[in-house]
């Protein structure tokens, strides 16, 4: 009985534990001075050039060697996204103070953002037509090839008995992973969730993105190209990695003595019912108002707002119009973490909010890097130039995908 | 010798040490194959030697030695 009252309550939701793998580094501390010091991870990839890329920028990771971390079975199965999404996650539970212990004793869920698997298909579909025989592909590339590799590897991987599915929700989908994680903590079904996002990088998962002609022109200095809200911003550059945040039940967090790193307040979703690719105000707004809504706070209260901004011309101009409407007088500090990373594509709604939670516990803002000239409506917002050293307490987090799915998240700073 | 060539893609591929490999041992036992296991057993084989196992080749393998002979004949009949 006392179980059940204690879960009908709604519970308070934290972060305890964060993980990164990205262009910017490949821990907190890389991850952290690169945001801090507004350091590109941006090159140009003369491969995607030969391979007929119209732009060949891209986002820059390590390849991982897991030989010794996982065992023979377990790589098969991995593709380069959740070889990220693993070293993300191995990263989040340490920061979270879970050990194996826990992890064995405890129901712990995962809902991860991931949106392709492209290399892999190709790869399975390449051994098929050369030797016309699917039992030569290999055990492995079943397991690589679903959108939800990263939930069905990592779930096995950590033993994991909780939700175990994977979102699949576009640029948003690391967002709204932490989104749906939240309400299923809140509503009390579930005590503690892995949460993240995981991009492929390789060239197979961006060449039909690049064809769309909305990648940044690489015959530019390559770390100058993704410039978000700047008059002369030509497009965007992709990017990916890994990001993991582990959630919980403040009074799980509290049980275990747990770091707190940060407490989740909104989450508004959306969708815009319009264009399959072009973004509209309205939608983005509305999610806006909701995280603030559910937040329970005022909109002046928000000190810094990660925006999603691409480096599109149309996406930024919109969202920034969206940020003005909700926004007003009030305008908070905005950046697009973006503009150092590229576009994170399904993994960039979780790794924001590694980035801001980073920048809101060390007292900093990261800058809006290459941001020189303001458009009509990024002239009106207050976007951050050089990385600005404050300390904040609440920042709002957008994300926007194809189909017009938007998220956004309010998270507060824990002070007790 | 078509066995050396044979262990050491096992070696390779199960990523077990060449020494627990002997012929009158258990094939299955001895390298922890599961279902899926084979799957990849039919791959390296073939790329290896060019020739295609299928399921009921295995019926009778019980040790490394049943395992040489079957790519044995295999490879003859090719």
């Amino acid at each position: 009985m006392e179980e059940f009252i204690r879960k009908s309550m709604e519970q308070r939701v934290v972060i305890t534990g964060m993980g990164i793998y990205s262009c910017l580094g490949t821990s907190l501390d890389e991850v952290k001075d690169s945001l801090q010091q507004g350091k590109s991870g941006i090159i140009f990839d003369n491969e995607r050039k030969l391979f007929g890329f119209r732009s060949a920028l891209t986002g820059a990771v390590p390849q991982p060697n897991l030989k010794n971390e996982l065992n023979r079975r377990q790589r098969m199965s991995i593709g380069e996204e959740t070889e990220y999404a693993y070293l993300a996650t191995m990263e989040a539970l340490k920061n979270a103070a879970i050990d194996e212990i826990y992890l064995d004793t405890h129901e712990i869920g995962i809902l991860y953002g991931n949106d392709s698997v492209s290399k892999a298909i190709i790869d399975a579909v390449d051994i098929v037509r050369e030797k016309k025989d699917t039992s030569l592909i290999g055990s492995g590339a079943i397991f690589k090839s679903m959108n939800s590799t990263v939930t069905m590897n990592l779930s096995t991987i950590f033993r994991l008995k909780g939700i175990n599915m994977t979102i699949s929700a576009a640029c948003a989908s690391g967002s709204h992973s932490l989104g749906l994680g939240f309400n299923l903590i809140k509503s009390g079904m579930q005590d503690m969730i892995i949460c993240g996002g995981a991009q492929e990088i390789n060239k197979y998962a961006m060449a039909s993105f690049d064809g769309l002609g909305v990648f940044g022109n690489d015959s530019l200095p390559a770390t100058t190209v993704s410039r978000p809200f700047d008059k002369d911003r030509s497009g965007l550059v992709p990017s990916g990695g890994a990001a993991t945040l582990i959630i919980e039940s403040y009074e799980s967090a509290v049980r275990r003595g747990a770091p707190i790193l940060a407490e989740i307040l909104g989450y508004g979703f959306s969708s815009n019912g319009g264009h399959i690719s072009t973004p509209n105000v309205e939608g983005p707004a509305l999610a806006m108002k909701r995280a603030i809504k559910q937040a329970g706070v005022k909109p002046a209260d928000i000190a810094y707002i990660n925006a999603h901004a691409t480096s599109t011309p149309v996406g930024d101009a919109n969202e920034a119009q969206a940020i003005l409407e909700v926004f007003g007088d009030n305008q908070p500090f905005v950046s697009s973490t973006k503009s150092m990373t590229g576009h994170e594509c399904w993994m960039a709604g979780a790794s924001e909010i590694v980035y801001s939670n980073l920048m809101m516990l060390h007292g900093f803002m990261a800058p809006n890097i290459n941001f020189e000239n303001p458009d009509e409506h990024s002239a009106k917002l207050n976007i951050v130039k050089q990385t600005v050293f404050k300390e904040f307490d609440l920042y709002l987090s957008n994300s926007f995908g194809f189909g017009g799915t938007n998220s956004a998240l309010v998270i507060k700073k824990i002070n007790d | 010798m078509i066995s050396e060539k044979i262990n050491e893609i096992l070696v390779d591929e199960f990523e077990v040490d060449v020494d627990l490999i002997q012929p009158n041992l258990n094939l299955k036992d001895t390298l922890n194959l599961d279902s899926l296991d084979y799957v990849d057993l039919v791959v390296i084989i073939e790329s290896n030697f060019g020739v295609k196992l299928v399921e009921a080749d295995f019926a009778n393998i019980q040790t490394f030695q049943d395992f040489y002979d079957l790519i044995k004949r295999k490879t003859s009949e090719n």
